[in-house]
C-alpha cells in the first residue's frame, strides 16, 4: 500500500466523498441532457448582442472609420483600449494553466479549462478591434505579406512594437488552443465512451483522437504537458510586455515609461482573473458545480486578484511619482492632467474599482462569500477598461500644442460595438460549456483524494 | 497487414495506489506488460511500468531551434539584405529589436510541433478508433494488461492483482475491444 501524507491544515479541493464516477457524471451531465432553459436565455440574448455588435461593425467598415469619436488629437482611443482590455482579460487562462502548474497549485485543476476558453475567445474578441480599425480590413492580408511594386519587395518593419505584438498575440493564441486541445483530449475520449447516439459518437470520436488512456500515452503527454506549461509562461508574459511596448517605446508623456511590462502583466493577470471571476460564479451556480469551484478556489483566486489589484495600486503611485521627481515639465503635466483634467472622472473611476474595491479582500471571509467576489469582479472589470481607457486617451487629449487640445466621446456606433464583443465573449462561452467538458475532470480526478482522510473501500474481487 | 492479437491477461483496479503498488509488483515478477490504462495521469506509473522518458522533448528542441533560426535569418534577410530601409536612422541589422519575433517565433514553432509530435508518438489521429480492454477504462478503472507469453504464470498474475484489490480478471487479446460488447461488465 503507498502512504499517504494527509495535512490537517490543508482542505480537500473537491469537496464531498465523490468517486471518480461521480466526477465524471458531475462535468459530463451538463453537456449530455437537455439543456436547460437558462442556457436557452443565455445563449440567445448573447447571441442577439453579438448580432447586433456585428451589424454595428459592418455599418462602420461601410461608413467609415468616423462614425467612431475619434479625432485628430485623439487618434487612438476606442479601438486600442478593447483590444488591450480583451488581451488582458485573456491573460488569466493561460496563467492558470501554465504558470499555476509549474507552481503545483493543484486547486487550479477546477478551473483551468474554462479559463483557457475564456482566453481563447477574449483573443479573438481583441483581434476583432485592430481589425475593423483598418477600415478595409480585407486588403489586410497584403501587408502581411511582401508584395511586388515598384520598390521591389516591400517589407514590414521589425523594428516596429507593433509588428512584434502581431507575431505575440497570434503566438499567444496557438499556442493557448494547442494546449486547450491537449487537455481536452483524454476528457473527450471519456465523453465519446459514454455516448449513446451516433452523431456524439462520430463528434468526440474524432476529437479524441482514439485516446485511450494507455500509459504509454499518458508519458509522452504528461512531457508534453509540462513542454506546453514551460513554453506558455514566458510567453504569457511576453505578450502584455510586448502590448506594453505599443505604448512605452513612444514619446508621448504619460506612456513613455519603463514600468510599463510589470504595469501591464500585473494588471491583464489582475483583470483576467476578475472576469475568470465573474465568469465561474455564473457557471457553477447554473451547472451545480459547487463541488468543485469551491471556497479553496475562490479563496485562492481572491487571493492572486487582491495580489495583482495592489501591484496596479503601486504602479499607479510610482508613475506619479516618478513624474515629479523625473522633473520632466510635459511628465508632470500628464499625470496631474490626469487626475484633475477633463478625464479626471475617468481617472477616479479606475482608482477607486481597480485598488480600492479589491481591498475588502483581506477578510477572508469575503474572499468565501461569491456574492461579494462577484459584485467586486464587475468592479474590477469596469475598472480596468477605465486604466486603458486612462492610459491611451488622457495621455494623448492634451498635447503639447494647446491649440490642438481636445475631447473625446464615444459614439453610438463604439458603445454598440463594445456591447457586441461582450456578447460575442459570452456567447461563445455559452457554445463551450454546452458541448465540451467545463471542468478538466481528468485533471480533477487526480486531485481528488487531495487531503481528504477517508479509508477507501474497495470492492469485492471478482475472478474471471 | 492487421498484426496477430496478442493474447493479454488484465486486471481491473479501481484506485490509483493499488494499480500502481500492483504495477510495481508485476514488473518486479518480470511480467512483460503490453500497457497500463488509466483515466486519468498517475504520478510514477510510467516510470513503475519501466517506460524510458519520454523523447517529445527533442522534438520541442529541435523545431524550436528551427523556428529561431527561421525568425533570425528571416528577419536578416528582409531588413539588411534585401531591403534596408532607414527608420528614423535605427539600425539596418538591431539585434535587440530581433528579440521579440524570435522568441515568438521560436515558442510558436517549438509548441505546435510539440503537440504534433506528441500525437505522432502517441499514434493518435483523428478518425482512429479507440481499443478499449474495459468500459470503464476513461471513466474510473485502471487496466494492467500482461502479455501471455511462453512462460506466463497465471497463478502468480492472479495472485498479485488480488492483493491489490483487483476487481475484475479477464483474458482478453488486443484486438478485444470493450466499446463493441453490448452490456456491461462480464467476467470472461
Amino acid at each position: 500500500m503507498a502512504v499517504h501524507v494527509y495535512s490537517v491544515t490543508r482542505e480537500p479541493l473537491v469537496v464531498g466523498k465523490k468517486t471518480l464516477h461521480e466526477i465524471t457524471h458531475d462535468v459530463c451531465h451538463s453537456i449530455e441532457g437537455k439543456p436547460s432553459m437558462l442556457w436557452w436565455l443565455g445563449f440567445l440574448t448573447t447571441g442577439g448582442i453579438a448580432a447586433i455588435g456585428v451589424i454595428t461593425m459592418f455599418y462602420q467598415m461601410y461608413t467609415g472609420i468616423g462614425t467612431w469619436g475619434l479625432n485628430k488629437t485623439v487618434g487612438w482611443g476606442f479601438d486600442i483600449t478593447n483590444f488591450v482590455f480583451w488581451i488582458g482579460i485573456g491573460h488569466a487562462g493561460t496563467l492558470i494553466s501554465a504558470v499555476l502548474f509549474l507552481f503545483r497549485q493543484k486547486w487550479r485543476t477546477s478551473i483551468n479549462r474554462s479559463a483557457e476558453a475564456m482566453t481563447l475567445f477574449a483573443v479573438l474578441c481583441a483581434l476583432i478591434y485592430p481589425t475593423i480599425h483598418m477600415g478595409r480590413p480585407w486588403i489586410g492580408p497584403l501587408w502581411i505579406a511582401p508584395y511586388p511594386n515598384l520598390r521591389g519587395p516591400l517589407w514590414v518593419n521589425f523594428r516596429s512594437p507593433l509588428l512584434w505584438d502581431v507575431f505575440a498575440i497570434s503566438t499567444y493564441f496557438t499556442i493557448s488552443a494547442c494546449f486547450w486541445y491537449i487537455g481536452l483530449v483524454p476528457d473527450l475520449a471519456t465523453v465519446r465512451d459514454r455516448a449513446k447516439h451516433w452523431l456524439r459518437k462520430i463528434f468526440y470520436g474524432t476529437l479524441s483522437l482514439g485516446w485511450n488512456g494507455s500509459v504509454r500515452n499518458w508519458n509522452h503527454y504528461e512531457t508534453a504537458y509540462m513542454i506546453f506549461a514551460g513554453l506558455s509562461t514566458p510567453l504569457v508574459f511576453s505578450v502584455h510586455t510586448i502590448v506594453s511596448f505599443d505604448f512605452a517605446t513612444s514619446v508621448i508623456p504619460g506612456w513613455h515609461t519603463t514600468i510599463f511590462p510589470p504595469y501591464f502583466v500585473a494588471g491583464a493577470i489582475f483583470s483576467g482573473f476578475a472576469m475568470v471571476l465573474t465568469l465561474l460564479l455564473i457557471a457553477r451556480k447554473t451547472m451545480r458545480l459547487e463541488a468543485y469551484i469551491n471556497d479553496v478556489t475562490l479563496d485562492n483566486m481572491a487571493k492572486i486578484v487582491l495580489l495583482t489589484g495592489s501591484l496596479v495600486g503601486l504602479a499607479y503611485g510610482t508613475e506619479f511619482f516618478i513624474a515629479w521627481y523625473s522633473g520632466s515639465l510635459y511628465e508632470g503635466f500628464a499625470f496631474i492632467n490626469r487626475a484633475t483634467g477633463p478625464f479626471a472622472w475617468s481617472y477616479w473611476i479606475m482608482v477607486s474599482c481597480n485598488v480600492i474595491s479589491p481591498q475588502i479582500l483581506w477578510f477572508k471571509k469575503l474572499r468565501r462569500n461569491p456574492w461579494v467576489l462577484f459584485v467586486m469582479s464587475i468592479f474590477v472589470n469596469i475598472g480596468m477598461w477605465f486604466e486603458r481607457f486612462v492610459i491611451i486617451v488622457t495621455s494623448l487629449h492634451r498635447d503639447y500644442l494647446p491649440s490642438s487640445w481636445a475631447y473625446y466621446k464615444l459614439t453610438w456606433v463604439e458603445y454598440t460595438e463594445l456591447i457586441g464583443t461582450f456578447g460575442i465573449f459570452f456567447f461563445m462561452f455559452f457554445v463551450f460549456i454546452r458541448f465540451l467538458p467545463g471542468i478538466a475532470f481528468g485533471e480533477v480526478k487526480g486531485v481528488n483524494k487531495f487531503a481528504r482522510h477517508d479509508d477507501h473501500a474497495h470492492a469485492e474481487v471478482k475472478h474471471a | 497487414m492487421p498484426k496477430p492479437p496478442v493474447p493479454l491477461f488484465c486486471g481491473v483496479f479501481s484506485d490509483e495506489d493499488d494499480t500502481l503498488e500492483a504495477t510495481k509488483a508485476c514488473r518486479e515478477a518480470g511480467f512483460e506488460f503490453y500497457d497500463v490504462y488509466a483515466p486519468y495521469a498517475v504520478h510514477g506509473l510510467d516510470r513503475a511500468m519501466g517506460l524510458p522518458f519520454s523523447k517529445v522533448t527533442w522534438v520541442t528542441f529541435c523545431f524550436g531551434a528551427l523556428g529561431m533560426t527561421i525568425a533570425l535569418s528571416g528577419m536578416t534577410y528582409a531588413s539588411w539584405w534585401d531591403w534596408p530601409l532607414n527608420v528614423g536612422g535605427k539600425e539596418a541589422l538591431p539585434f535587440p529589436a530581433f528579440v521579440p519575433i524570435t522568441f515568438e517565433l521560436t515558442v510558436l514553432i517549438g509548441g505546435v510541433c510539440t503537440m504534433l509530435g506528441m500525437f505522432a508518438m502517441c499514434l493518435l489521429f483523428p478518425g482512429k478508433k479507440a481499443l478499449l480492454l474495459h468500459k470503464g477504462q476513461t471513466d474510473d478503472k485502471f487496466v494492467i494488461a500482461l502479455k501471455k507469453g511462453e512462460n506466463f504464470n497465471e497463478q502468480k498474475a492472479r495472485e498479485i492483482f488480488t492483493r491489490h484489490h483487483a476487481e475484475e480478471m479477464h483474458h482478453r487479446d488486443s484486438h478485444y475491444n470493450a466499446a463493441d460488447e453490448p452490456a456491461t461488465g462480464g467476467a470472461a
